[in-house]
């Protein structure tokens, strides 16, 4: 029974923490006015550049660090089609999707099916060895807990200190942010950015952490969940959270029903944590005065400065 | 003025112009802003004060022009290179974050982080010392225009700026406000910052203003000392004809029926830090004209929602229009038993900014007029129902297929008053039915409201413009901490004793806490 409870909780971490980070990058771009939908386009292209750059080199840190790089690159593309040229940015996001799948199962025809290194688990003497606790808490590798700094880190910025301030602001009104003088424009870049950077980290941990190896769309929809969390959440980082750790355990669950043989088809089972984590966060979330609060009011509106 | 004088005037800007497609906004147009000045800029909305306004703060970049700021020529560059020059602005359609509170909407427009220490103490300092008082902590998506502009004025003050300018600033204020907001100016232009005031209400211009520009047509027209000039003259140079007051009207006969009631009506704000509306009991007569004065944000917005049916009442019989109870009606229905209603705000509330003016004449005129033939609109009877507002109410615009955004403030009003109006209703109610509208399409709208109530409809104005209840109204009732109190015959009210029951003196229903927040 130990050895389950551990093997869900552990689990269960490992499942959100992809969605955590391209969640995190995608609330910031939110935030902010802009609606990113290239998020699975975003992550595959990390995955394949993480798995990539590990393989040929063998060394983990450069392939994350090149997920990162592939992430913020097809941001940058978004960026300036959405942005700078003022498309409509659910079409170009749309678009990104599509070309980052596409990209990825091309750059990717030659590693299906080969091994990568593995970002190695964390282990500290004495606290990893704690039963229950150990392996639960003290037990993931590196990105686990990134994605939990990075997410504390973003909510106090972004409820505690003048930059959050200034992103709610550009979200809110870019006109009036504009008029105060805030670069709208610049802000937004670095924050679409940001969310590229972290979509990115998912593919990593994906490709490099989850299932260390690349097989074609093998974020398998996560994008798309991540997109929802930041809208189901109400733009919140707590529920955020909840959110994903919920759909992580929600993950579990079906493949542990699967295993246990119950009469379900598993096609079923396998969308239960997509559309069970979107029904629960709905739930949640339904009160309209705050939601109102915290969307931000421009999310998706190209902003031109009137000159 | 002292041209000669060493340090030469604050601003001076001259030959500017700016072409827009299809407008030239601003044409060669000249101001000078001497120091310690509180100077005028006059002209009818779209005569191009607020393209001069913007290009100063640099919002907006001029085609051509000179601008000279404190004895350099400057190329403003956006509005963050203006403020370092030490220009402030309030503007007349609020730049505020919604969805901020009113301290996180002041820290926004304080770039330094030494700037913000203390902020709060500066705010409720500021505010109290200046009469603009302020709550940081509430979201301004629950305040009021006029709580709205308090923090606009506050935020600029915070900054101290060389050179304030206020466009339209006391349009919501109360007489008193007024007095203690002119108190503040004079006393910033004594401390040095210099003051361009762009308003209406020539009467103000007159007593605070040392110098006016006007405009018309994008052109300067005159540089005038503006207590050398009657009122009367100042409109005229303005928009180049003869004015004239509107013709009084008689009383509504006590015989007439009574065509809008409200009985009892008590509702509870939806608003987060709105006012509940309490218990209130009204009876307007056919050819009456009842006039709703109040400070902002004591239950304004939430009487009107419950008026034009936003808020639905709690029993049908709350709310009475022509005989038909309508507390459970929606706006839509309410149309149909001949209540119209022309909300606070024009842009977003009263039309969709995106559409034409056809599509907005539609939205609410659709039933009335009968703009739809088996569930499709007709759009040549649609564009013309348009083409006779804009006719009928001189809409300065290239005509119904124009955007709603593309109009001035006071276009885009009369259009919307005109709108309800052409759609003869029986019980008309209009919030702040001249806000930041200029003297000539003020004048247009008074004059269509008293022709309507001449006509034998109910009109209620909810204004918190006094001069216009006193022009307009035959009975007065104040709207405090969502109380209404007794109405009172027009000519048997004093400006202070209105002034008085809004600023929170004992009235007849008005007892209670008042919320003058």
């Amino acid at each position: 029974m130990t050895a389950l409870l551990v093997a869900f909780l552990v689990s269960t971490i490992a499942a959100s923490t992809p969605l955590l980070l391209a969640a995190t990058g995608e609330l910031i771009v939110e935030k902010v006015g802009v609606l990113n939908l290239g998020v699975e386009g975003m992550m595959l292209a990390g995955a394949i550049a993480g798995f990539a750059t590990a393989n040929q080199t063998g060394i983990t840190s450069l392939g994350v660090l090149a997920a990162m790089v592939a992430g913020i690159a097809l941001s940058m593309l978004f960026a300036v089609v959405s942005l700078t040229l003022q498309a409509n940015q659910t079409a170009t996001g749309l678009a990104l999707t599509i070309f980052g799948r596409g990209f990825s199962a091309l750059v990717g025809a030659g590693y299906v099916g080969i091994p990568a290194p593995t970002l190695p688990k964390i282990h500290l003497p004495v606290l990893s060895d704690i039963p229950v606790l150990g392996p639960v808490i003290f037990g993931h590798d590196i990105l686990v807990y990134l994605a939990l700094a990075i997410l504390a880190a973003v909510a106090w910025c972004i409820r505690s200190t003048h930059l959050g301030l200034i992103l709610r602001a550009v979200g809110d009104s870019h006109d009036a942010a504009h008029a105060l003088g805030y670069a709208v424009i610049p802000i937004r870049y670095a924050a679409v950015a940001f969310g590229g950077a972290l979509a990115g980290l998912a593919g990593a941990y994906m490709s490099l952490a989850y299932t260390p190896l690349w097989a074609q769309d093998m974020t398998a929809g996560r994008g798309w969940v991540a997109v929802a969390l930041v809208t189901f959440s109400a733009w919140r980082p707590f529920w955020l959270l909840i959110g994903a750790w919920f759909f992580g355990a929600l993950m579990y669950l079906s493949l542990y029903v699967q295993a246990l043989g119950v009469a379900v088809p598993s096609a079923l089972l396998s969308a239960v944590p997509y559309i069970g984590t979107v029904v629960v966060l709905v739930l949640i979330s339904r009160d309209a005065r705050r939601i109102r609060l915290h969307r931000p009011a421009m999310l998706g509106r190209p902003f031109q400065a009137r000159v | 003025m002292n041209d000669t004088a060493p340090s030469g005037p604050l601003l001076k800007m001259t030959g500017m112009t700016k072409q827009y497609p299809g407008c030239l906004a601003n044409d060669h147009v000249s101001l000078t802003v001497e120091r310690n000045q509180i100077h005028a800029l006059l002209g009818e909305n779209g005569a191009g004060k607020s393209t001069l306004v913007k290009i100063i703060y640099g919002v907006v970049r001029p085609d051509e022009g000179e601008i000279i700021w404190d004895g350099q020529t400057v190329n403003i560059q956006n509005p963050g290179h203006a403020q370092r020059l030490g220009i402030g602005m309030v503007f007349q359609h609020f730049s505020l974050f919604e969805a901020l509170t009113v301290q996180e909407n002041i820290a926004l427009g304080l770039g330094l982080a030494k700037e913000r220490l203390g902020l709060r103490e500066r705010i409720v300092r500021i505010s109290n010392e200046y009469g603009l008082p302020l709550d940081p902590d509430r979201v301004v998506h629950d305040l009021s225009v006029g709580e709205r502009q308090r923090i606009e004025i506050v935020r600029c003050l915070l900054q101290n700026p060389k050179l304030l300018i206020m466009d339209e600033p006391t349009s919501v204020l109360t007489p008193s406000e007024v007095r203690k907001l002119f108190v503040t100016l004079r006393r910033l232009a004594a401390e040095g910052c210099s003051i361009l005031y762009i308003s209406h209400k020539l009467e103000e211009v007159r007593a605070l203003c040392s110098a006016a520009t006007i405009m018309r047509l994008g052109k300067n027209v005159a540089r005038v000392i503006p207590a050398e000039k009657t009122v009367k003259e100042l409109a005229e140079i303005m928009i180049n004809m003869d004015l004239h007051a509107p013709t009084p009207r008689p009383l509504a006969p006590v015989s007439a029926p009574s065509r809008l009631v409200l009985d009892k009506l008590t509702i509870r704000s939806p608003h987060h830090f709105g006012t509940d509306l309490k218990d209130i009991s009204l009876s307007l007569k056919g050819g009456e004209i009842l006039g709703i004065a109040g400070i902002a944000g004591n239950g304004q917005s939430e009487l009107m929602d419950a008026l034009s049916g936003e808020i639905l009442a709690g029993k049908p019989e709350n709310v009475v229009i022509d005989g038909v109870p309508a507390g459970h009606k929606g706006p839509h229905d309410r149309r149909r038993i001949h209540g119209c209603f022309v909300p606070e705000e024009r842009n977003g509330h009263g039309a969709v900014t995106t559409m034409t003016l056809a599509e907005n004449a539609f939205l609410s005129g659709f039933t009335r007029r009968a703009l739809v033939r088996f569930g499709v609109i007709d759009t040549k009877k649609t564009s013309a129902f348009a083409e006779t507002i804009i006719k009928a109410f001189d809409v300065r615009t290239t005509g119904p297929k124009a955007q709603a955004r593309s109009l001035s403030g006071g276009n885009l009003q009369k259009f919307l008053v005109g709108r309800e109006v052409l759609q003869e209703p029986a019980v008309l109610v209009i919030n702040q039915p001249t806000w930041g509208v200029d003297a000539g399409a003020a004048l247009a709208i008074h004059e269509a409201i008293m022709a309507l109530a001449a006509g034998g409809a109910a009109v209620m104005i909810i204004s918190q413009d006094l001069d216009e209840i006193f022009v307009l109204a035959d009975r007065i009732s104040v709207i405090a901490g969502g109380r209404v109190s007794e109405p009172v015959l027009t000519r048997d009210a004093t400006v202070e004793s209105i002034g008085r029951l809004m600023g929170g003196g004992s009235a007849p229903a008005a007892s209670g806490e008042m919320a003058v927040a």
